[in-house]
């Protein structure tokens, strides 16, 4: 197929990249420019919690597409060119820079941001979300001193894990009783409160944060429980908020993310997609709209996106399993699907213990299988996620991975 | 016929790849991708290279034999 005109993708995180790259290998031929705010190459944000936090890996490992590999995939790189505005009806897209790209589609792939602390103190006090600030809250870690890190889900949980092993001492804390109950139920998330503390972490949780006040290496951090913890540095993982700002005023609707439809389009302006964290779009499976902030999202949605600017003849609804992994301490968990909304689950294997290897299978009033944690079974989070495809009925799941289980206990 | 490669010990099991392609790749018990296929006709070649590059760790690379 051969393909005029231009293809603009607005953002430089794992869903810019991969529709860029996603656009060649769909053998799309038109003009692609990809244009971030950033001057550094593109980059992969998973690490920044772990490697990179760790001081194992250098910034130039977690580089997304070199220059000279862009320029090889007939790629334009515009860095350090934040999009200011966009023009649905002139197709165009202004630059913070005072220029302007002409485009016959575009793809938003602003991505978010980490939501900023609501609590103003005169320094130490970390988001993670770039590059920048990885290295800001590494070079504070390192100095040493205790460590308060608010919210307890994915990126607190790594954040804490990371400062351990440098040897910080650490508090995680959080307004929930146990960690990520909301997402996983209070049994469950019991064997991550467990898991902190095996690992030397303290933790509050069920305490909300009142305040924090101080600077660098002398925070004081007020809880809602009127403790007050000491800090040398503090970090604040409480979520991130779509960059959808700069949207307004261009006419596309904008509700916490680009409203899109099945397609990834956006409903006002279809020669306008989005991907990734800033996508708000239209599951059709689960019939109702869905904004999801993980990695393998932004990647998966990517490629969807570029299918369907590449073969408009053929364009292909998109219906993800959701899914998202986190490392924290001696623990690789894996979830898929969607554990909030659940009735009931069973456990199969162990979730407790520096041995745990084990998972927590969701279900619902449908019957089938709704959603599947494990800790350290990545086999076992495969055949899940494959059972969530085909809308597998629980019992049957359940039967499944039991039968993994004993398998894997009968050892090689 | 392009072929398909592993690094298995950078792979971490995160089976985005098995999603993508559960005709080529799985994961064994131990957590580490097994390739199910060593040739790639040309027909697939689109699919799987957007599997391959669906890993998080970039383990995984398709070779110009």
């Amino acid at each position: 197929m051969s393909h005029t005109g231009t293809t603009v993708v607005i953002g430089t995180s794992v869903a810019g990249v991969r529709t860029a790259q996603a656009l060649r290998t769909e053998g799309y031929d038109g003009r692609v420019v990809l244009v971030g705010a950033e001057h550094e190459p593109p980059y992969d944000k998973p690490p920044l919690s772990k490697q990179f936090l760790a001081g194992t890996w250098e910034g130039s490992r977690l580089t997304l597409l070199a220059p000279a590999e862009a320029a090889d995939s007939g790629i334009e790189l515009r860095l350090g060119a934040a999009a200011r505005r966009l023009d649905p009806a002139g197709h165009r897209v202004h630059l913070a820079d005072g220029s302007e790209l002409a485009y016959d589609t575009c793809v938003i792939a602003t991505g978010a941001a980490a939501r900023p602390s609501p609590w103003p103190a005169e320094s130490g006090v970390h988001v993670l979300r770039s590059l920048a600030d990885g290295a800001a809250l590494r070079a504070d870690l390192v100095r040493g001193g205790p460590v308060v890190v608010v919210g307890g889900g994915f990126v607190g949980a790594e954040v804490a894990a990371t400062a351990r092993a440098l040897g910080c001492e650490v508090t995680v804390v959080d307004p929930l009783p146990v960690p990520m109950g909301r997402l996983l139920g209070p049994e469950v998330g019991a064997h991550f409160a467990d898991l902190h503390r095996r690992h030397g972490v303290a933790s509050r949780f069920g305490s909300g944060v009142e305040g924090v006040t101080g600077r660098s290496g002398r925070l004081r951090v007020t809880l809602t429980d009127g403790t007050v913890l000491p800090a040398a540095t503090v970090v604040v993982g409480i979520g991130a908020v779509p960059n959808d700002r700069w949207l307004a005023g261009s006419g596309l609707l904008v509700d916490d993310g680009v409203v899109c439809d099945a397609y990834c389009r956006a409903v006002d302006a279809p020669d306008v997609y989005a991907a990734g964290d800033v996508a708000r779009w239209y599951h059709p499976g689960r019939g109702t709209h869905l904004r999801v902030e993980h990695w393998t999202n932004a990647a998966e949605q990517a490629a969807r996106v570029a299918h369907n600017i590449a073969h408009p003849d053929d364009p292909r609804p998109y219906a993800p399993v959701p899914y998202v992994w986190s490392d924290q301490y001696d623990w690789k968990i894996q979830i898929a699907g969607t554990p909030v909304g659940a009735t009931r689950h069973t456990v199969i294997g162990g979730l407790a213990g520096a041995t745990a290897r084990g998972g927590a299978l969701y279900t619902d009033d449908t019957g089938r299988l709704r959603a599947a944690v494990t800790v350290n079974w990545p086999r076992a989070q495969a055949v899940c996620r494959r059972l969530l495809t085909t809308h597998t009925p629980f019992a049957t799941a359940v039967d499944q991975v039991k039968a993994l289980a004993s398998r894997g206990a009968a050892g090689p | 016929m392009p072929v398909l490669k592993a690094d298995f010990g950078a792979c971490q099991g995160y089976a985005n790849c098995v999603a993508g392609a559960p005709d080529a790749y799985d994961i064994d018990d131990d957590g580490v991708v097994v390739l199910l296929k060593e040739q790639v006709p040309e027909g697939d070649l689109p699919r799987l290279r957007e599997a391959a590059r669906s890993c998080p760790v970039s383990a995984l690379t398709i070779e110009d034999a």
